[in-house]
């Protein structure tokens, strides 16, 4: 006799696998330009889940189904959210650039719902071998994503780099796993804490070793330095909104699985000087590097691994305040990310004319809208009052000071300081420079104009009213203790 | 019986593995691990895991010994190419991991909780338990797997693909 599978709670899993494989077929029988329908049906498909998502904020008796495998608590249906509205804003980014590009391409959607299902399998995982699964199931299709420009040389170098090093630290995972298979006899993560609460003995060695290579695995998609080699390339390699994409969705979801996994099992498996370490390395590094970067992609690649660092002061400060912080910050990140993207697609119509920084001189007086829109999501990036990014660092950086990392919260804080110097490089180039090269006009697409209005509204809306967004993120963290 | 029959097998399983790493060509290597995968497989026969025999003999000797064939012919080395790596730090690097794989082995073999002559459990093996498992307390991992080589498929038509981009 078998118990009952609790269907309801993978849902929203359900909604967006299931697009893609309607998206995937539709395409077989939709002529080359008229591809443009996959886009409305993806949005469809994403929009139906992100309901699914809500509906299941208020589910009913047991949360976990496939055997303990699966569970929709909070902080799971929180991160599909988050996942939700990156990848919708994502394929409305994408729209004109993929018609432009390559039109023939209709798995272009696809690909990106499978890795958003992949994300959303990580989000709400209670076993091991799930979060692993997850993790290939979000990585495999951004690996061809990231090349799926294949007339460019840097798209497929992209593509090859970002999949031999992604094999290479799911190599890593997958060793962590067996080890700490081998020390406690199960991959489940509730199991596992039972049988610690039981006071079962087991091997410190094996489940130190263990702990230590999945976090390397994950650290890896977060793009954690020192294992952060691959970001610079691969994101200036993808086609902007690919990398608009992964900059985004997948650093939120191995930041969830990194929640799960040692947020949850602090009190056994103590890694706090560990994540100490690497949150200020990550974040002095990032933004170091991100000083002299010329290229916009590659200044927001390093921008990208600066943000980490600071998920990861949340990380290291641990229960219900960090996880809500990171929680928080997540949101707050994909959304003027995204928003940042857009506007380097936007600006980028033109194929690789305006990815240097010094191709924005002259923005300000000819894109009124557009320039103040990327000074807002600069200055969002660089945590200036006012903005969402400011009330998501404060958030951080209050929690740490609360629980008594003082010299974490002034390390980020000065971290921060330095990042608004190359965010305003953006925006002083748009203002104050005279254009040196050929001026090209630009056509906004709506589809594009959408993505930018959306996330500038919100941006602004969270910097200034942020209490709702708040109580969301508490309520994600509450229920994962 | 069953005693030479195991020591039958690991002679063969043996022997081919020191002429895979001791042959010159490549793609006689490559053959000679296809023997050392069958006669693995005809060891976990004998330990009743029928199933895992089987796919010791489809996936390794069959699919995986196929993609190998086929990169090493996709390579195309010349004559002077093949055979040993002369780089004296690699192969003292890996001799010295070698030996410490090997004392790794004989400690955790010593201390295995086993007694010679008990008799093993051949059901654990066989395809009907390890079907409950996967259909019942593994489902979803099993369904995701599924998702997860179309994708894997999609993926490499999408790269494969003629005509794209500009």
């Amino acid at each position: 006799m078998m118990p009952p599978i609790n269907w309801p709670v993978i849902y929203p899993e359900l909604a967006i696998c299931i697009t893609a494989f309607i998206v995937l077929i539709v395409d077989l029988f939709l002529p080359g330009r008229h591809k443009w329908v996959l886009s409305l049906i993806s949005i469809f498909g994403v929009l139906v889940a992100l309901q699914i998502v809500f509906m299941n904020f208020g589910l009913k008796g047991d949360t976990k189904a496939f055997f303990g495998m699966v569970v929709s608590d909070a902080t799971g249906l929180y991160f599909k959210t988050i996942f939700c509205i990156g990848t919708l804003l994502a394929i409305f980014v994408s729209i004109t650039y993929q018609r432009r590009e390559f039109p023939e391409v209709g798995e272009f959607y696809t690909l990106m719902l499978l890795s958003t299902f992949g994300m959303m399998i990580m989000a709400s995982a209670l076993d091991l071998i799930t979060i692993f699964l997850g993790l290939e199931m979000m990585s495999i299709p951004l690996y061809v994503l990231a090349g799926i420009y294949r007339g460019r040389y840097r798209s497929r170098e992209a593509a090859l780099k970002y999949f031999l090093l992604g094999a290479f630290a799911s190599g890593f995972l997958l060793y962590g796993i067996a080890l700490i298979y081998g020390a406690f006899g199960t991959t489940n993560i509730t199991r596992i804490v039972e049988l610690i609460a039981d006071g079962k003995p087991y091997s410190p060695f094996f489940v130190g070793v263990g702990s230590v290579l999945v976090l390397i695995g994950l650290a890896f998609k977060a793009g954690v330095v020192p294992f952060h080699m691959w970001i610079p390339d691969v994101y200036e390699g993808a086609p902007a909104p690919v990398t608009a994409f992964m900059s985004a969705g997948p650093k939120a979801a191995a930041i969830v699985a990194i929640l799960r996994i040692f947020v949850i099992t602090t009190p056994v498996i103590d890694l706090t000087w560990v994540f100490w370490v690497l949150a200020v390395v990550t974040m002095t590094w990032g933004n170091i590097l991100a000083i002299n970067q010329n290229n916009i992609k590659r200044m927001l690649a390093y921008s990208s691994i600066a943000h980490v660092g600071y998920l990861l002061v949340a990380i290291t400060v641990g229960g219900e305040e960090g996880v809500s912080s990171a929680a928080f910050y997540l949101l707050v990140y994909t959304i003027m990310n995204i928003g940042a993207f857009a506007i380097v697609v936007l600006f980028a119509e033109r194929e690789e004319f305006y990815e240097n920084i010094s191709d924005y001189a002259g923005f300000g007086s000819r894109f009124p809208f557009a320039a103040i829109t990327m000074t807002i999501f600069m200055a969002s990036l660089g945590g200036i009052p006012g903005t969402a990014g400011f009330v998501g660092k404060f958030m951080i950086f209050s929690g740490a000071i609360n629980h008594g990392f003082y010299w974490l919260a002034v390390i980020g804080v000065l971290n921060s300081l330095v990042s608004i110097y190359y965010y305003l490089r953006v925006v002083v180039a748009m203002y104050m420079r005279q254009p040196q090269t050929r001026l090209v006009d630009i056509a906004i697409s709506p589809s594009l104009m959408i993505a930018i209005i959306i996330t500038l509204l919100l941006v602004i809306q969270i910097g200034i009213f942020p209490d709702n967004w708040l109580s969301l993120a508490k309520q994600a963290a509450s229920l994962a203790f | 019986m069953a005693n030479v029959i195991f020591y039958i097998l690991a002679v063969i399983a043996l022997t081919s593995a020191l002429m895979v790493v001791t042959r010159k060509n490549a793609v006689t290597s490559a053959v000679y691990l296809i023997v050392t995968m069958c006669a693995i497989a005809g060891l976990f026969v004998q330990l009743g895991a029928v199933f895992i025999a089987a796919l010791q003999i489809i996936i390794y000797a069959g699919a995986i010994m196929v993609l190998f064939l086929f990169v090493i012919m996709l390579l195309n080395l010349r004559k002077d190419e093949f055979g040993f790596d002369t780089r004296v730090f690699q192969r003292l690097f890996a001799g010295l991991l070698g030996i410490v794989l090997l004392v790794q082995l004989i400690m955790v073999v010593s201390r295995l909780p086993v007694v010679a002559g008990q008799p093993v459990d051949t059901e654990m093996g066989r395809v009907a338990p390890l079907a409950t498992k996967f259909f019942t307390q593994y489902l979803y991992p099993f369904e995701i797997i599924s998702v997860l080589l179309l994708a894997a498929i999609i993926g490499a038509v999408v790269i494969a693909k003629k005509k794209m981009g500009k």
